[in-house]
């Protein structure tokens, strides 16, 4: 499937219009991102599929804003999925990086990895691979919209309960990008403690991602405790939907209800 | 420009995960979990997500340190190594081999770590060698 990834992307290096490619490498039987700068590399170019498709995804995007911080004039290619593209789209939004520097080289992912995602869309507008699958609705969240009130506070207290406060929901995050955070913030959040407070650790991280998450599911993954991070934050993402009528990332142009303030 | 990502094994404890190094231009700027090892499949723990943190942390010691009373002196290797000698062999002949017991460290390699029961065993004469996961 990557055929046509490596076409695209040899012909942008080709063409001297990028300074290079971020996208994923298979290198000693690991799969790892990487810079690809030359050609010859894309050889081991990796989709990120390992025993599963798109198991092995990284947080690429994140580090995307690290190589803009250093080259801010140079234009990069990026490999995206449905996910990364809406994270770009805020991202742009948010000012964090330049859309006429960012080349997206576009993937859609295999229905059983859209299943598993219980993906909104599990293809970006600029695909060059990969099919254009179907949005498959989220039963996480139903489940526990089942539940009442009661209940569902339980259910969630009793999974932030495992929590080891490794940060990992928030490192991983390619949309996390603020140099100060409220997670290590003393006067607005316990800091210092483990477990963390409970539930409003979580419940602060879960505000934060409103008009952010753009659901790609690292946090969960990324997860020791196996805390379902991805249904808290559908969740949020419904609301937002119900209640503003925006859904992150499906706009290059409308800002999300807590993007307002015009930086000049 | 050069970014790439380094495999390797997080230096804390003894579990072993797989952490990928960000290395930009030859500096690094951070840690990611390893996704395909298959000790922490794409899990770290707090400590692990910040090994990059310490590599050039400017409280690092670059030199020996001998402490004399209340001070830590920077020495050389050979006078600090000197000193180390001299005293577990004083210590050693006024007390005996038992006084003396041996921590090992899960930054250690098998090998090193093998070196230093050796060496406690044969050169000290003590079977007192523990691991820090004990401690």
């Amino acid at each position: 499937m990557s055929a046509k990834i490596k076409e695209a992307v040899r012909a942008l290096l080709a063409g001297g219009k990028i300074k290079g490619f971020l996208g994923l490498k298979r290198e000693n039987g690991h799969i790892l991102p990487h810079l690809f700068t030359d050609p010859k590399e894309l050889d081991q170019l990796s989709l990120g599929d390992w025993r599963r498709p798109g198991e092995a995804r990284y947080p690429l995007n994140q580090i995307l804003i690290q190589l803009a911080i250093e080259y801010p004039n140079d234009t990069f290619a990026v490999l995206v999925r449905g996910c990364d593209e809406r994270g770009l789209r805020e991202l742009f939004k948010w000012q964090q990086l330049r859309e006429d520097r960012v080349i997206l080289i576009g993937l859609g992912c295999p229905d059983e990895l859209a299943k598993a995602c219980e993906c909104e869309k599990p293809f970006p507008d600029s695909l060059v691979d990969g099919p254009r699958g179907e949005k498959a609705g989220s039963q996480k969240v139903a489940h526990v919209n089942e539940m009442d009130l009661d209940t569902r506070f339980q259910f969630w207290k009793a999974e932030f309960d495992r929590c080891v406060k490794c940060l990992g929901c928030r490192n991983v995050c390619p949309m996390c990008f603020c140099k100060e955070c409220t997670l290590e913030e003393a006067n607005l959040i316990d800091t210092g403690e483990v477990p963390p407070a409970n539930p409003t650790f979580h419940l602060a991280r879960a505000l934060h991602m409103v008009g952010r998450c753009i659901d790609c599911g690292l946090c969960e993954e990324a997860c020791p405790a196996d805390i379902p991070l991805r249904t808290l934050y559908k969740k949020v993402a419904d609301i937002v939907s119900e209640t503003f009528g925006y859904k992150t990332g499906f706009s290059t142009e409308e800002k999300s209800p807590l993007n307002m303030i015009e930086v000049k | 420009m050069e970014f790439r990502t380094v495999l390797t094994t997080c230096p804390y404890c003894g579990c072993g995960c797989g952490v990928l190094l960000e290395v930009l231009d030859g500096k690094l700027i951070g840690t990611l979990p390893s996704k395909t090892s298959p000790v922490n499949e794409g899990k770290l723990c707090v400590k692990g997500w910040n090994v990059h943190e310490f590599v050039v942390s400017a409280n690092r010691l670059k030199k020996p340190l001998v402490r004399r009373g209340e001070t830590f002196d920077e020495s050389s290797w050979d006078d600090a190594l000197d000193l180390a000698a001299s005293r577990l062999k004083e210590i050693k002949e006024k007390y005996g081999p038992d006084s003396i017991a041996v921590l090992t460290s899960a930054k250690c390699t098998n090998e090193e770590n093998y070196l230093l029961q050796k060496f406690t065993r044969a050169a000290l004469g003590t079977n007192n060698i523990d691991h820090c996961a004990r401690l």
